[in-house]
């Protein structure tokens, strides 16, 4: 009997109340009673139809706005990472920015190697995006020769877990018409194939500074921390796509703060909890208190048409079937003269166009046109 | 190596594909058209692990902070 009211409960209400049952003694019809009564208070707390939501939830976004830092470059807690915090990043979330500006990942590791900081320093090591430069101590132009000489700082090496072998084998793979050799000492050698001037030597060694040799491009900064008994890697830089192939990784909680990235690996609806989660992380760091179905909205909203739309003229505003709606949001004669130029029409069905054009809104007890059935009299024959 | 399975991840909800009738309860429940719904493009990569095909409706249970459990529906469409 109770089944018939779980499918009209929201289910934390429903077992809450089931629970709570537990702890007294009901008979059936009591228990009948209790629920109806629930369902009538339920009923009665959500929001009716016509109640404007959008509004409430702008307001309730606004007024916590107004007290959060500006400054952007805040360092979340102990970190030393540099990540966007307070009403930027909001800005930034809403306004569904393609590039994130403080892009990052949070991984989490497999259980083998989230006990010790020693094993994620090395899946760490792993992930970092590794340049020729941060293995050399020096590079120099030998003239005489035509070469160019570096010698590697051999303890970066060891840290990062890079061999010789695997260093000569990228660099000579990667720089074309460069032989590449080390010598006795230890000094590694690049020598141009065919004879080139000075001037082009010296772009052949910026070009040999920046060459990838491992790890995951884009993660410019790795930073293994302590979290709830294990040890998480935090990143400077965000690639989830990589990420997920390294066999180190819990790949079911790692998440990144590039909405869009989650969005292409991950799918719109991850892209969602994305969203609710970048922005109630800056809510709670601000110390500010917003209620979560605000957000649930505003998340559900920007990926109700299959991708992110931002709360932007270019976003879900321009989505508005009224010309009017649109032009009362950004750019006002722009969107006229578009809308003229086309020769559109405007239904006046929402709520801003009418509040121009001084009518009753849609809103509430606005929203429903009264219909009256009347009853055929006697002798009428067409109604 | 394996590929990782996105529909384990702790971001991804679980999905499912409504059959015929299922989709005929769900518009006449709500009283709307299929081009109402919610959208999911048919190159998400749910969609693509799913194989689902454009037109199919997808049931999404997520899990909810308020109400533990929400269910919401998308319909496939092209990107």
């Amino acid at each position: 009997m109770i089944e018939e009211y779980k499918s009209q409960l929201p289910l934390s209400i429903f077992e809450d109340a089931q629970k709570e049952l537990k702890n007294h003694k009901l008979t059936k019809k009591q228990e009948k009673e209790f629920f109806d009564k629930l369902l009538e208070s339920y009923k009665s707390s959500r929001i009716d139809p016509g109640e404007s939501i959008g509004v409430i939830t702008a307001e309730s976004f606004g007024e916590p706005g107004t007290q959060m830092t500006l400054n952007i470059f805040h360092f979340a807690g102990v970190v030393e990472l540099n990540v966007t915090l307070g009403l930027p990043r909001l800005i930034e979330i809403f306004d569904a920015r393609k590039e994130a500006s403080t892009p990052s990942m949070e991984i989490y590791l497999d259980k083998q190697y989230n006990k010790d900081i020693n094993a994620a320093r090395k899946v760490a090591a792993l992930i970092k995006e590794t340049k020729f430069r941060e293995l050399a101590q020096e590079f120099s132009i030998n003239i005489a020769k035509l070469q160019i000489e570096a010698t590697p700082n051999k303890k970066n090496m060891r840290d990062l877990r890079i061999t010789d072998q695997i260093l000569l084998k990228t660099l000579s793979e990667s720089i074309k018409e460069v032989s590449v050799k080390q010598n006795k000492d230890g000094t590694i050698v690049l020598k141009p194939g065919k004879e080139i001037e000075l001037k082009d030597l010296y772009k052949l060694k910026e070009k040999a500074k920046d060459t990838f040799i491992k790890g995951i491009p884009g993660v410019t900064q790795v930073l293994p921390i302590k979290q709830n008994n294990e040890f998480v890697i935090l990143t400077s830089g965000s690639n989830l796509k990589e990420v997920f192939k390294l066999k180190e990784v819990d790949k079911s909680r790692s998440v990144s703060n590039d909405i869009f990235e989650v969005l292409k690996n991950l799918g719109v609806e991850a892209a969602r909890q994305a969203i609710v989660n970048e922005s109630l992380k800056v809510i709670q760091e601000q110390g500010l208190d917003v209620d979560i179905r605000h957000i649930l909205f505003i998340a559900d909203l920007m990926t109700a048409s299959g991708t992110i739309k931002g709360i932007t003229r270019s976003g879900i505003t321009s989505e508005k079937e009224s010309v009017l709606a649109r032009a009362s949001f950004e750019t006002p004669i722009r969107h006229l003269i578009d809308a003229s130029l086309v020769g559109e029409e405007d239904e006046l069905t929402s709520v801003i166009e009418n509040v121009i054009v001084n009518q009753p809104v849609p809103l509430g007890t606005g929203l429903p046109g009264l219909i009256a059935r009347i009853k055929k009299l006697d002798g009428m024959k067409n109604g | 190596m394996e590929e990782f399975n996105i529909l384990e991840h702790n971001f991804v909800p679980k999905h499912s594909v409504l059959n015929k009738k299922e989709i005929a309860d769900l518009l006449k429940q709500f009283n709307i058209s299929i081009r109402q719904l919610p959208r999911i493009f048919a190159n998400d990569p749910v969609v693509k692990a799913l194989n689902a095909e454009k037109g199919a409706v997808l049931k999404i249970v997520r899990k909810s902070k308020s109400a533990k459990e929400a269910i919401f529906y998308r319909v496939v469409v092209d990107a």
